[in-house]
């Protein structure tokens, strides 16, 4: 496709696979949000940065709460700060319009240029949130009732959501969502991703590494298994450490870096993996 | 892609239980006229699955149906498990008892009942199936399973006829499924009418009228006052009916519970179980092992919190009149268990109950009882609605 399909090949930070850059790609051409869920720590959240780098965009950035509403996403009308400069008389306050702030989306919507914007970790909101942004997602509109101001985007940004299916999301509003669903990376995927973070991480290291992750993720009743950033500062602890591949193959040192739950680590000790050295680790 | 192999495409993904809608696959289709699949049943297939699937629950019965569709491979794997699942989700009506059984039943001394079952019990030497008078299974004797008499005591086994008066055996039930997918969302919807509203908590919200009314007083001097925003303080106590002839309407409840447990806007959700009738005892898990005495549960939970039970209501009103009348044979009850229901009536001002089984089939003599103590809703989308109005304000 020459209009620009095909945009979105990865970037040298943020490896991807094949399925995921094809399902941006789609999202962008067909101008509708893309909806990303995965499992915690698969990089849901970097994607729309690396979307944003890969295509020269700028990013904004809208961290969802579970007190945010729909609204102050658009914008926020300053009551409070219009009253307190009316008694002043330093500023015109009859100019409604210097009190109204902007949020993420009405910014992204009122950009001279293309930028992307990310709603971070939607399903952490009411059940009501997604449904209230249907209207502005579809027609990329919206209007400000305290001035009556319409904005419409000239621009249309690039959508990219995340969930972590706390919660169930609205139908017609997935409906309206380009869908990705981030699988955890395989073996090859995951030392590619490694090699990213660490550039000289030794091949042999890296390996008996892998291994000895997989099998954490592996074992049965581990309740939180290690993830992808994890298994990141993990090496990083192992190599400043100066810890050799050989030590990896006897025993899991720093083992805390990998498991966050006592309970987990009770199950990966009985499983007879670690020695010594990581219990002391154990605070 | 010819028209014969496409638009079959979305019917079978349909049939494999995808709501695909006509949006959405004309926002396929126009990511095809785009190009977007670069003329590749592999692009094909990753556009499609993102602009048709929206949750990874779906994706393998994307994958079944793309791969019947393109590949011609014909699965047989439709599972039996969900066919015979479909079946025994139709609830037949309560079994007809004709009045003259009706009349049997009603005269049932459930304590001469079970003096004599265990006089037989201690009189008899071993097993015993069919005839009329001792413990075991068939038969028209009124203890044991799998026969027939209008008021008798069960056994164990499995239900056949709902008439038996007492279940005296451990039973096992599923626990409720917190992540049901099916349409949690309308009752959802149906349940966020069921708050009270109050100004608690920091005072973040600017008062406008009172900013007003207090700069007004001060002669011009902006004063500005803040409230706490209104925020829902309602909870909610959900007591359901598990087992026996709940059994058909299992799914039905359990999206109730998926619905009030998704739900944020309450303060407090909790919920418990019992078996057709409330006695001693709330259970606060669905096998009944752990045990929430009645007066603990009045104790925990204040006046105000909503309590819904939900059931068929559906028994022998002796349950609901006689001591000792509790189907099951440990619970030995000291008062009726209309006294239980009345006592948590007393306690909990806004109370009600949701009842699964369609509003004709409520003139069962133990549901006009219960209707004498709790205001009666059928369990759908309208009826949730209903009572959330009610139990809502005030």
């Amino acid at each position: 496709m020459g209009n620009g399909f095909d945009r979105f090949a990865g970037t040298k930070r943020y490896i991807t696979s094949a399925d995921l850059r094809h399902a941006v790609n789609v999202s962008v051409a067909l101008g509708r949000p893309l909806l990303v869920k995965g499992e915690p720590g698969t990089g849901k959240t970097l994607l729309a940065h690396a979307v944003a780098e890969d295509l020269g965009m700028d990013i904004l950035a809208w961290n969802v709460k579970s007190t945010s509403k729909a609204c102050e996403g658009l914008y926020v009308y300053d009551t409070v700060q219009r009253l307190q400069d009316s008694r002043f008389g330093d500023k015109n306050v009859s100019d409604i319009r210097q009190y109204i702030r902007f949020g993420p989306l009405g910014r992204a919507l009122t950009s001279d240029r293309q930028v992307v914007l990310l709603i971070d970790e939607i399903d952490k909101a009411d059940l009501e949130f997604p449904n209230d942004l249907l209207h502005e997602l579809d027609a990329m509109e919206f209007e400000v009732l305290e001035t009556g101001d319409g904005y419409k985007a000239t621009q249309r940004p690039v959508v990219i959501i995340t969930s972590n299916a706390e919660k169930e999301l609205p139908d017609p509003f997935l409906r309206r969502c380009i869908f990705h669903y981030i699988a955890f990376p395989d073996e090859a995927l995951m030392a590619e991703i490694v090699r990213v973070h660490h550039p000289d991480v030794n091949a042999k290291l890296l390996k008996q590494c892998l291994q000895k992750f997989y099998w954490l993720r592996g074992l049965e009743g581990v309740r939180k298994r290690p993830s992808t950033s994890e298994l990141i500062d993990w090496l990083g602890a192992l190599m400043a450490a100066g810890v050799p591949a050989e030590q990896v193959e006897r025993e899991i040192p720093f083992l805390g870096a990998l498991i966050k739950k006592p309970e987990d680590l009770d199950v990966a000790l009985d499983k007879g993996g670690p020695t010594a050295s990581s219990r002391n680790f154990r605070r | 892609m010819e028209g014969g192999l496409f638009l079959p495409f979305f019917f079978r993904l349909r049939g494999r239980g995808l709501h695909v809608t006509p949006t959405q696959w004309l926002t396929l289709v126009r990511g095809l006229a785009l190009g977007l699949h670069g003329s590749s049943l592999m692009g094909f297939y990753s556009l499609s699955r993102a602009v048709l699937v929206k949750d990874e629950s779906e994706m393998d019965a994307f994958d079944l149906a793309f791969a019947e569709q393109f590949r011609g491979v014909e699965t047989t794997i439709p599972s039996i498990e969900d066919e015979v699942m479909r079946w025994l989700k139709t609830p037949l009506p309560p079994f007809p008892v004709d009045p003259e059984w009706r009349r049997m039943m009603d005269e049932v001394d459930v304590e001469a009942l079970r003096a004599e079952l265990e006089r037989r019990l201690a009189e008899q030497t071993g097993r015993h199936d069919g005839g009329g008078k001792w413990v075991g299974t068939g038969g028209t004797s009124p203890f044991g399973h799998g026969g027939f008499h209008p008021g008798g005591i069960r056994i164990g086994g499995e239900r056949r006829l709902g008439s038996a008066v007492q279940v005296a055996a451990a039973r096992r039930f599923r626990e409720h499924r917190r992540d049901l997918t099916l349409d949690t969302r309308q009752l959802g919807v149906a349940l966020t009418k069921l708050r009270a509203l109050e100004r608690r908590g920091p005072a973040d919200e600017l008062d406008v009228d009172a900013t007003i009314d207090r700069t007004a007083r001060e002669a011009g001097e902006l004063t500005l006052v803040m409230r706490p925003p209104r925020a829902n303080n309602l909870g909610l106590l959900l007591a359901m009916d598990v087992g026996g002839s709940m059994e058909p309407y299992r799914h039905l409840v359990d999206l109730l519970f998926s619905a009030a447990h998704g739900a944020r806007h309450f303060k407090r959700f909790a919920h418990a179980y019992f078996h057709n009738c409330v006695y001693e005892h709330l259970y606060a898990d669905s096998c009944f092992e752990e045990r929430v005495p009645i007066a603990d549960v009045l104790r925990r939970y204040a006046k105000d919190t909503r309590l819904v039970l939900v059931g068929d209501a559906h028994m022998s009103p002796g349950e609901l009149t006689m001591r000792y009348g509790a189907i099951d044979y440990y619970e030995r009850n000291d008062e009726p268990g209309i006294a239980y229901l009345a006592r948590l009536k007393e306690h909990f001002a806004h109370a009600a109950w949701l009842n699964p089984m369609p509003e004709s089939w409520w003139d069962a003599t133990s549901v006009r009882i219960v209707r004498k103590v709790f205001p009666m809703y059928p369990l759908t989308v309208e009826g949730v609605a209903r009572l959330a109005e009610d139990l809502g304000q005030g």
